[in-house]
């Protein structure tokens, strides 16, 4: 899949926002990876192209950050925070639980595609833990029922 | 309660709103400063309010700001550290997304007195939400003339970016965040040279944190004395506690520095969740050593902390009652460090692998005579012996919990296991994380 004429306009606006172009390297492979789901090889190849650096260049880029995927993943991208306050507040029964409801493992996906399960650091919310981010949003205070609700309301939508 | 300045408004729902904002007396400082203060004026106030960073490191704002070279014809440049990574600590997020305003005000009067024309807010990439009450605050404030070109018909021209990061804690270490931001790996630079001098595209460049400049309005409007009243003479001002774990009332209380450690968790907390005995607290986040029920009556100012045998950090104050395990706490704790080391260079690297390694083992009831020294060794040949500062963090938990509790360590050991986790009846979180996604593998 190629990217998009939005998208590549708009990686050249923001590169000539600063004072060096290679600034928008970062934002570039979020829109890509926003567009495209992950960050395939091809594509790594384009943003090679307009930012006039090597493939190898930007996949060194790629693979230092953990929010940018080299593979695809399921619809939905369920991380669950495992550091300390969130331990402390339930985390751990709540991964249990997600993971024998889905059937899969930690960095799994569901077969029909629908659902990743991911651990991560902390999400800088540990005022409400336990806390899972589900794609862009944030799920607070979380018990087993609760996560229930959000994840019938993701499968039907 | 006292005085509180950044998060004073943060509980009416339309404060992000610009008219709110203005309707509270916001961008005062800002129109004020335009018309009667001179770059060097602002520069003075902060001097004089004695703000000190509150990324972690308490360094004073004023003088880090005087380092900017004095040439005009020389581009300099502001970065705002919203990365907020340090585990426990999530007092920025709720500034950017309640009152996005007031950071955007102080990055303005922060730039201008630095003498900066581009200023970059990093913020880290998960927060989505607070990235988008940040760009909605910036378009607002374009259209009312406070950013932009001519700024309230100064002369002064400010562009504010807002970046946002892609997952990696040690991008909130400032050269760290100045590499990621040029387009590299996030990993830190070699100091000297100091970002002053050679920061953003080797150019002067002043790095703070958001709580920091969040406090410049107050400072610029309400002068530098009413400031300096609050807090201690020695560290000034409000700062915003982020209290979590085994209390009653988690979240983040803004109250004066050196409020003592006691009156956060029991009054303002509500204390120790269901009745349970306090056993271990982390005074400012990971990085920081362990403090013990022993020490509630420490002040929670710089000084204080220090005095005590730790720091104050971000602020993050975990909790931990009677029930936490030492040692799976400073194994949950290393996993973090050893996910998050950047892997430049060997101590740090190699230290945080085997210190969970060895953590791990322990914890399973594996551990054997010396696991103990050899923990400690390890601690040994990072401290003071690594690239960055990550490295002296990441022994911080290791330290701690073994000052504090070496016999829960040996007890570990010599009954193979933790008896914790099965007299405590309700099950502690397991410490199998499952494969770790590194991408691209
Ligand atoms: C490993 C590491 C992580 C850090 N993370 C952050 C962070 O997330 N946010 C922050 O403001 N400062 C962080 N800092 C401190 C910054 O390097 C820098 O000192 C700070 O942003 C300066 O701002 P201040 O003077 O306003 O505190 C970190 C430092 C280290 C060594
Ligand atoms: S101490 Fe750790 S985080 Fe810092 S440079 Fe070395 S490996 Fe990277
Ligand atoms: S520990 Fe889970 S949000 Fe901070």
């Amino acid at each position: 899949m190629m990217l998009s004429e939005r998208a590549r306009e708009e990686i050249i606006k923001t590169a000539e926002r600063f004072p060096e172009r290679r600034t928008a390297l970062l934002p570039a492979l979020r829109l890509a990876q926003d567009e495209q789901g992950y960050l395939s090889s091809q594509v790594l190849v384009e943003v090679a192209a307009i930012f006039e650096l090597t493939p190898a260049e930007v996949e060194a880029v790629a693979s230092f950050y953990t929010m940018l995927k080299r593979r695809p993943t399921g619809k939905h991208l369920i991380q669950v925070c495992t550091n300390l306050p969130c331990a402390l507040s339930g985390a751990g029964e709540l991964l249990d639980h997600l993971k024998a409801r889905l059937g899969i493992g930690v960095g799994e996906t569901t077969p029909d595609g629908l659902f990743t399960l991911e651990t991560v650091e902390c999400l800088g919310s540990c005022g409400t833990a336990p806390v899972v981010q589900i794609d862009e949003d944030y799920h607070e205070n979380l018990s087993a029922e609760a996560i229930e609700a959000v994840l019938a309301r993701l499968a039907g939508g | 309660m006292g005085e509180k300045i950044v998060l004073r408004y943060t509980d009416d729902p339309e404060q992000s709103d610009i008219a709110t904002y203005i309707r509270k007396g916001g961008y005062q400082a800002l129109a004020r400063a335009l018309k009667e203060l001179s770059p060097e004026a602002v520069v003075d106030l902060v001097k004089r309010s004695g703000l000190r960073g509150r990324g972690g490191a308490g360094f004073p704002t004023g003088l880090k700001w005087s380092f900017i070279p004095k040439d005009p014809a020389l581009p300099r440049y502001l970065c705002c550290n919203a990365d907020e990574g340090e585990p426990g600590t999530f007092k920025d997020r709720e500034i950017m997304e309640k009152d996005p305003h007031e950071l955007i005000e102080g990055i303005i009067l922060s730039s201008y007195a630095i003498g900066a024309h581009l200023a970059v807010i990093y913020i880290r990439g998960e927060f989505a939400y607070a990235a988008r009450q940040l760009e909605k605050a910036i378009r607002q404030a374009t259209a009312k003339g406070y950013l932009g070109r001519n700024i309230l018909g100064s002369g002064y021209d400010l562009d504010v970016a807002v970046y946002r990061g892609a997952g990696a804690y040690i991008c909130g270490e400032e050269t760290a965040l100045l590499e990621s931001l040029e387009g590299y790996r996030g990993q830190p630079r070699l100091k000297p040279p100091f970002p002053a001098t050679a920061g953003l595209y080797r150019k002067p460049t002043v790095i703070n944190n958001v709580e920091t400049l969040a406090n410049v309005p107050y400072i610029v409007l309400n002068g530098p004395e009413a400031f300096a009243a609050i807090g201690t003479s020695r560290s000034p001002g409000t700062k915003v506690f982020c209290l979590s774990g085994h209390v009653k009332r988690p979240g983040n209380y803004e109250l004066p520095m050196g409020t003592p450690l006691r009156e956060i968790i029991f009054e303002h907390g509500g204390g120790v969740r269901d009745g349970k005995q306090l056993k271990a607290i982390i005074p400012g986040g990971p990085s920081t050593p362990t403090f013990t029920a022993a020490h509630l009556d420490v002040n929670m100012d710089f000084e204080s902390v220090a005095a005590a045998g730790s720091m104050l950090g971000s602020g993050a104050v975990m909790v931990m009652d009677e029930t936490a395990c030492m040692v799976w706490a400073a194994l949950r704790l290393t996993e973090f460090f050893r996910h998050e080391s950047c892997g430049k260079c060997t101590p740090c690297r190699e230290g945080t692998y085997w210190m969970v390694r060895l953590l791990g083992r322990i914890e399973a009831g594996q551990g054997q005579d010396g696991d103990i020294e050899l923990l400690l060794d390890i601690c040994d040949n990072m401290a003071g012996k690594c690239f960055c500062p990550f490295g002296d963090a990441a022994i911080a938990p290791v330290q701690g919990t073994v000052k504090h509790f070496r016999e829960e360590y040996q007890g570990h050991i010599r009954r193979g296991g933790c008896w914790r986790h099965e007299t405590t009846g309700g099950r502690l979180p397991t410490t199998d994380q499952g494969p770790r996604v590194t991408p691209g593998a």
